[in-house]
């Protein structure tokens, strides 16, 4: 299906692209790749679930067509629409020039000019680079009907339009599907993916993310970002803060020229990491400079 | 005009009856067995033969079971009856207790006590204190309610009683009245209708198929949708009496079709919150309590009612309140935690939710007064306090699950609770 051989070569891939992935991940990405076989990745918002999606676009250099779902996301806005205004017109302008040729007119009206086409439509259609990579980004966000309905269309990859005939996909595409688990997606949908559970880093991991993400942060400043938003996640919070909160937050504290941190300085920024009123409370006062003091001491030995 | 063949029956006419009888305690027991499909086991046994058990067994399987929750019942009753040809003088001698046999240490399984029941023709068995009352040592209810809970936390798996014919039958009456009728919400889905907003890509294809000539526009109204209901029901010593009777109404609400909810989700909790959605939906009402049963560890010991709902805010609850659910709430809230931390959790609760109905069985006293510290933190921030220890109460609850104006005695309590 692809060049990638080992699970190693995927890691690598991925880090070339600026995505920093553990051999977890790693694996179940190449077990996607080279079975075939739709991802499905859950996790806290703000774990890299939509960036693994990007950076295996750019890594194998495919295209990546991103459906974002909603509430009451349909099959018109999911895979394709015909474009009725610019038909209407058509017709109009036969009958204005007088020609009668209804065969032909209807054949015209019903043809690829007029089709347009969403984005699990335009994954099936061939590209020169190879199949593209679709990215079905919040599934969650959708409600049973359509989940029903992409089911049928993962399993087969072909979408049939009365008027067209059935379009198959030469080579299927690369499925991504994520989902920030506002409720749980159905069973039958997951019995066709991979499933993978995205989990918030590890120190070490955490660090490698924010030079590659980061790169202009200094190296004291970003050891005492992670290790305070490590120490952070074990705090019982109602939103623990994610990797991307943790870039957030090494870039406005770029921005502020901070160059190590300090209690007053967290009280300021705390809105880039913390996000329910709740959770910032918590941090008020005394708090924070315990988990700080917490956060150098353990990276003392160093 | 069908005519009729006279019946051709095995020589044995023994067989025959046995299997009458057989089929009419399947009857007892639940099965919809009819006199056709009797006729049918017997020519089944005929031409299948009765020679060895097995092929006995799944000869009448074939004939008398057409559901998967039946199978178990069937099992159950094809172990009793064709185990001792004396078995029926065996078991009016033995009455129900020694249904479990041989093996005296064996837990009931699931279905064996209906199974025995069929078989006994519905011949009474022993009481069981489990069911009566227990009688109100006091009737007040004192603020520390200490002797409803244990100092230790008691850890255990219990089994379920399980439910007797006339329990069930009384259940299924019950859920024939009750549903819980739920108003609809509007979703972003459209569906046509004769009024409503202008649906232009119909319109335009109408159009289209008439040649461009625009006739008649086409209409969309919002399609209707239905909310979840979440239900945190409290299986702690205080609420034992209630707990399984309320399990049932939630396995029957949760099993019935077209009741309107989207999806019925149960959790359970005592000092630990457990998820037994999946076990609800087993379809066997025996077999989904013995499993939640086994789920929830610390069935009838004490009650951290905050630790429990902050648990559920923090696992469970944008995961199962994301489409805008109703909360059922079942304790009696007699906690023993912080007061302000159990407010904090509820309050939260309240905001996620799309209604928060507390039921709570102490209200049947008619001096009912909020004094222990744990319901007055709570009560602020449901919708809704209610009576919930009767299928009265149960049924007064399913008019007004769809009324969003009802707050049922909370005002009543909330200005008890403010009197000093």
């Amino acid at each position: 299906m692809t060049e990638m051989t080992s699970i190693d070569a995927v890691q690598k891939m991925l880090g070339d692209q600026g995505y920093i992935c553990g051999r977890d991940l790693g694996t179940v990405v190449f077990l996607s790749l080279r079975l075939g076989r739709p991802l499905f990745l859950e996790g806290e918002a703000g774990v890299g679930k939509t960036e693994i999606a990007k950076a295996l676009a750019a890594g194998l250099n495919r295209k990546l067509i991103r459906l974002q779902c909603y509430e009451g996301l349909d099959a018109s806005s999911a895979v394709y629409e015909w474009n009725f205004p610019a038909q209407m017109v058509a017709i109009r302008a036969a009958e204005a020039a007088g020609g009668a040729d209804t065969e032909a007119l209807t054949a015209d009206l019903f043809s690829d000019k007029y089709l347009i086409e969403r984005p699990l439509l335009e994954a099936m259609r061939p590209d020169e680079n190879g199949a593209p990579i679709l990215l079905i980004d919040e599934l969650d966000r959708t409600d049973a009907p359509f989940e029903a309905f992409l089911l049928e269309a993962l399993s087969d990859f072909q979408v049939t339009i009365p008027e067209m005939g059935t379009i198959n996909a030469p080579e299927p595409p690369i499925v991504i599907l994520t989902s920030n688990r506002t409720r749980e997606v159905h069973d039958a949908l997951k019995r066709r993916c991979l499933y993978h559970w995205v989990d918030y880093p590890d120190f070490d991991r955490e660090m490698e993310i924010l030079q590659a993400r980061a790169p202009e942060a200094a190296e004291k400043l970003s050891r005492e970002v992670v290790a305070f938003v490590q120490l952070l996640r074990t705090e019982d919070l109602f939103k623990k803060p994610g990797v991307a909160e943790t870039i957030d937050w090494a870039k406005c504290l770029l921005a502020l020229d901070v160059i190590n941190l300090s209690p007053e300085v967290i009280a300021d920024t705390l809105g880039a990491i913390l996000k329910y009123q709740d959770d910032i409370a918590k941090l008020q006062g005394s708090e924070a400079k315990r988990i700080l003091d917490q956060a150098k001491a353990s990276l003392e030995p160093v | 005009m069908v005519e009729h063949l006279p019946l051709d029956l095995p020589d044995d006419p023994k067989l025959a009856g046995n299997i009458t009888h057989f089929a009419r305690a399947l009857r007892r027991a639940g099965l919809p067995i009819g006199p056709g499909r009797v006729i049918d086991a017997i020519r089944a046994v005929e031409a299948a033969g009765f020679s060895n058990k097995p092929d006995f067994y799944w000869t009448l399987h074939a004939c008398f079971v057409n559901r998967p929750e039946h199978r178990r019942v069937f099992a159950q009753l094809f172990r009793l009856y064709w185990r001792d040809p004396r078995y029926l003088e065996h078991m009016m001698a033995a009455m129900l207790p020694a249904v479990r046999g041989v093996q005296e240490d064996r837990p009931a399984q699931a279905a064996e006590k209906r199974a025995a029941e069929a078989l006994l023709d519905g011949a009474e068995g022993p009481e069981r204190g489990e069911e009566d009352e227990r009688p109100d040592e006091d009737t007040v209810i004192e603020v520390d309610a200490s002797f409803t809970m244990s100092s230790s936390e008691r850890l255990r798996s219990l089994d379920f009683e399980q439910m007797s014919l006339a329990e069930m039958a009384e259940a299924k009456r019950m859920l024939a009245r009750i549903t819980l009728p739920v108003k609809p919400l509007p979703s972003r889905r459209g569906m046509a209708a004769a009024n409503g907003r202008i649906d232009a890509a119909r319109s335009l294809r109408a159009a289209l198929r008439r040649g461009g000539e625009m006739q008649q526009l086409a209409f969309k109204k919002p399609r209707p949708r239905y909310p979840n209901l979440v239900v945190l029901c409290d299986i702690s010593g205080s609420m034992s009496q209630y707990s399984r009777v309320i399990l049932h109404f939630l396995h029957a609400v949760s099993n019935a079709k077209g009741a309107g909810w989207a999806q019925v989700h149960g959790f359970t909790f005592g000092t630990r919150l457990t998820n037994i959605t999946r076990h609800l939906a087993t379809r066997d009402v025996d077999a989904a309590l013995a499993a939640a049963g086994a789920e929830a560890q610390d069935w009838e010991g004490g009650t951290r009612i905050g630790a429990s709902i902050e648990a559920f805010n923090r696992d469970w609850s944008r995961r199962v309140l994301g489409q805008g659910a109703v909360v059922l709430l079942i304790t009696d809230g007699l906690d023993r935690d912080r007061p302000e931390e159990l407010a904090r959790h509820m309050q939260r609760l309240h905001l996620t939710a799309r209604r928060l109905i507390w039921l709570n069985p102490l209200l049947r006293w008619d001096g009912f007064a909020p004094k222990a510290a744990g319901i007055r933190a709570m009560l602020p921030h449901v919708d809704s306090f209610r009576a919930g220890h009767s299928i009265a109460s149960l049924e007064e609850l399913a008019q007004v699950i769809s009324r969003p104006d009802d707050v049922g005695e909370k005002a009543r309590l909330m200005a008890a609770a403010h009197q000093p």
